[in-house]
């Protein structure tokens, strides 16, 4: 039974990830039609804002002690980060806090790269078919990876949580079971409900805001919504913007988990459109529940018991169930009608 | 046309005369020179430089090892033509280099990207060799790679020279005659770790294998399995995981109720920091079970990977091939040319690159050609010292160097962003050494 509170708790976190760069890809499709292969390096974008910030805030005061002198012959250099050095215990606190505080630098940065992605390339794509968009959008992909790697390096580059929510606690004791039974990474749980959090305030963007109002019309009926007067184009730029956040934010928080490099992208990419499909094209409560639901599912097809049985499911499992629900449900689990039919 | 055979005249009774006697008037080394200098792809003879060819993962999740790779070729290039410090050519014994190039041919050398992907490290190795003109080619960070680098080089008549590979199989079941490995094995690594493992662990441990599916992890597995077992360790599960999993967590969470003690990691590169990182988050190095202290294990490690999986790798042993801060006389040479040239000091990756470079080159200058079966042949069995492992050989019957294996753990108290690895113990090559045998094989013939 632990076992399988532990892959539920394991899954419903990997889904906030799938739930959250999916949420912004279908937002993206919804209101422009766009197939938008980049959005797996917006998430990577992300991530590197929270290492951006690190290496900012880090910035080292560099102390050359003659006396000493490396293994290589040179000087011996000491490092103090200039923060520590000027603020004292408040620096200290800072570089601890680096990757929650790094969302005040990745909102901006991805508020801007979306607005000029979707203003200086994707608008010109909307009419053409999505074979191009796929293929305009995956060549940026490649260009925004190379430009990370060229900068920060092929290697991963670990980013600390903060100390308070760095180790494991103890659900168990929670749950009634014996301890040490249940134990699950803080910050995995800190992500958890970022995910969910990040997922309720879009949802209330777009139901209770005038805004929000006027971008679900628009996915429901563009041109009526154009007919009433509604520079609606202006709207769905901002929704892109907003969908880049998003990935973001979903970047930078994972960054405890997963050390970012510049591939971290394309490996959530696939699963992500695969979870789009799944929930259906366009469906926004469809992408988030799809996120979940194929997160615990490729949690539970990597148990050993389930291994057992079917060997290697476990690297199948989600194209198996989304081979399943578009043989059953074509429309994905809560698609709409019309949407990619004509 | 007659078919009547004339008589031979006088004339052409002369010129047979002379052409004889030339012959056997010629001075026998010519002779041998002139017959071992035909006959092979690339030969350099009439070239005043020679071209070697250094085929290192430049994109992909290998690229920064690949970098460093570069790097120690590019010094070793340097040392060779005779610039810079020398590095290891002062160190290096015996020594038939004399830092002006190879056999009086300055070296060149050209790059290509393996992608850490068999198909695109065979075509650029192919493109190395029949545009270039290599004779010898060298790099790489996977053993998928480098296996498949050695049919080719078979197949081609010119040597590869191993860069970083650690799968049994590269100089067990897949050795060839005309590939060689300087870097150790997942046996070595497993017979190293065991002593230290008993000391540190004790005999009575479960253990729990996550192992990347590929052939180096089966072979790891199997080789660290072996030893623990060896020891009296029960292996209470072997788990294979996708290459490139990202987050294994549900690879992990099963590993806190297995009842497991000890979790060794098989995995390299990125897929090591992504599993140690997140077996630390799990709590698992907190962890008290069978009345111990849960421990992880990485039975290879390299400082890279090190960086980052950063402040994980406290206290978690491993093996490693060379490390920087040793201080024998070769070490200490090798990285102050590398860190005054670069800034900073070597990965085990340069090193091994480094070695093989200059090994090659000593090979060539003793066997007084390139012709590669020549080469080969003054490689099989030679025993050297001074390149930072203490003596070594080349094993002849399966082309792997023995040498001493470091057994390493994650520094607790690092001085710097490079003082890492701690070395633990040095294990000496009589215990890491095994019979060729063991892991079946055939070399193939010298002549392609």
């Amino acid at each position: 039974m632990d076992a399988i509170v532990l892959q539920i708790l394991n899954g419903l976190d990997k889904g906030g990830a799938y739930a959250l760069i999916a949420l912004g890809l279908t937002l993206i499709f919804g209101t422009l039609g766009v197939v938008n292969f980049a959005h797996g390096a917006l998430f990577m974008l992300g991530a590197f804002c929270a290492v951006a910030f690190n290496h900012l805030i880090g910035l080292e005061q560099v102390v050359v002690d003659p006396t000493k002198t490396t293994a290589w012959g040179t000087p011996l250099e000491t490092r103090v980060p200039y923060i520590e050095a000027w603020l004292g215990d408040t620096g200290t606190a800072m570089l601890n806090y680096s990757v929650p505080l790094s969302i005040l630098l990745a909102i901006p940065v991805m508020l801007l790269v979306g607005y000029v992605m979707e203003r200086g390339l994707i608008r010109h794509f909307y009419k053409r078919p999505h074979a191009e968009q796929i293929l305009v959008t995956f060549g940026l992909a490649i260009v925004l990876q190379e430009i990370i790697k060229s900068y920060f390096g092929a290697n991963p580059i670990p980013q600390a949580a903060p100390d308070m929510v760095r180790g494991a606690m103890d659900l168990g004791v929670l749950m009634g079971f014996d301890p040490g039974t249940v134990v699950y990474p803080q910050w995995r749980i800190v992500y958890l409900f970022f995910s969910l959090s990040v997922i309720g305030a879009v949802f209330a963007f777009l139901q209770f805001t005038t805004f929000g109002m006027v971008v679900r019309a628009g996915m429901a009926d563009r041109e009526t919504v154009g007919f009433l007067g509604i520079n609606i184009e202006r709207r769905f730029t901002l929704v892109f913007a907003m969908a880049a956040v998003v990935a973001g934010l979903a970047g930078v928080m994972y960054t405890p988990i997963l050390p970012p490099d510049y591939h971290m992208g394309m490996d959530f990419l696939v699963l992500s459109f695969v979870v789009v499909v799944v929930g259906g094209m366009g469906s926004l409560p469809g992408a988030v529940s799809a996120g979940f639901l194929l997160g615990i599912l490729q949690s539970f097809a990597s148990m050993n018991e389930v291994k057992t049985i079917l060997p290697g499911i476990d690297q199948i499992i989600i194209y198996l169930v989304a081979v399943i629900i578009l043989l059953v449900r074509p429309r994905g689990l809560m698609g709409r009608k019309g949407v990619m039919e004509t | 046309m007659s078919i009547i055979r004339r008589p031979m005249n006088r004339r052409g009774l002369l010129k047979a005369g002379a052409t004889g006697g030339l012959v056997l008037a010629t001075p026998t080394i010519i002779s041998r020179s002139a017959w071992a200098e035909t006959n092979f792809r690339n030969d350099p003879t009439n070239s005043k430089t020679v071209t070697f060819g250094f085929n290192v993962p430049q994109t992909g999740a290998y690229a920064d090892e690949g970098a460093d790779e570069l790097r120690a070729y590019r010094l070793a290039v340097k040392h060779l033509n005779g610039e810079g410090d020398g590095g290891m050519l002062s160190t290096m014994k015996p020594l038939s280099l004399n830092g002006n190039g190879i056999l009086g041919k300055k070296v060149e050398y050209v790059t290509g990207d393996t992608q850490t992907k068999s198909d695109a490290a065979r075509a650029s190795a192919k493109r190395m060799i029949e545009k270039d003109g290599v004779v010898m080619w060298s790099g790489g960070s996977s053993s998928g790679v480098a296996i498949a680098q050695q049919s080719l080089a078979q197949e081609m008549g010119v040597v590869f020279m191993c860069g970083l590979t650690h799968s049994n199989d590269t100089t067990g079941k897949d050795r060839r005659r005309y590939g060689f490995r300087h870097f150790f094995n997942a046996y070595m690594s497993g017979a190293a770790l065991g002593p230290v493992l008993k000391k540190e662990m004790g005999t009575d441990r479960r253990a729990y294998h996550l192992t990347a599916d590929y052939t180096w992890g089966w072979t790891q597995e199997e080789s660290i399995a072996n030893t623990t077992e060896g020891l009296g360790w029960e292996t209470v599960n072997k788990v294979r995981t996708p290459l490139g999993a990202g987050d294994f967590s549900q690879y992990i969470a099963p590993v806190l109720n297995s009842g497991a003690d000890v979790l060794i990691l098989n995995h390299y590169g990125k897929d090591m920091i992504n599993s140690l990182t997140q077996a630390v988050q799990f709590g698992l190095r907190d962890k008290l079970v069978n009345g111990k202290n849960f421990e992880i294990i990485v039975p290879l490690y390299s400082r890279l990977m090190a960086q980052g999986a950063g402040e994980n790798i406290k206290g978690i042993y491993g093996t490693t091939n060379w490390n920087w801060s040793l201080q024998d006389e070769g070490s200490r040479a090798f990285v102050k040319s590398f860190g005054q040239e670069y800034g900073f000091p070597p990965s085990q990756a340069a090193h091994t690159c480094y070695v093989q470079t200059l090994l090659y080159a000593d090979a060539c200058e003793r066997a007084g050609t390139f012709n590669p079966a020549e080469v080969i042949k003054a490689l099989e069995d030679h025993e050297f010292d001074g390149m930072g492992n203490g003596p070594t050989l080349y094993r002849g019957a399966d082309h792997q160097c023995f040498k001493d294996v470091l057994v390493v753990k994650g520094n607790e108290n690092a001085t710097s962003q490079f003082d890492l690895l701690e070395v633990v113990e040095v294990t000496p090559a009589s215990q890491v050494t095994y019979d060729p045998e063991i892991f079946g094989g055939e070399l193939g013939p010298y002549k392609v």
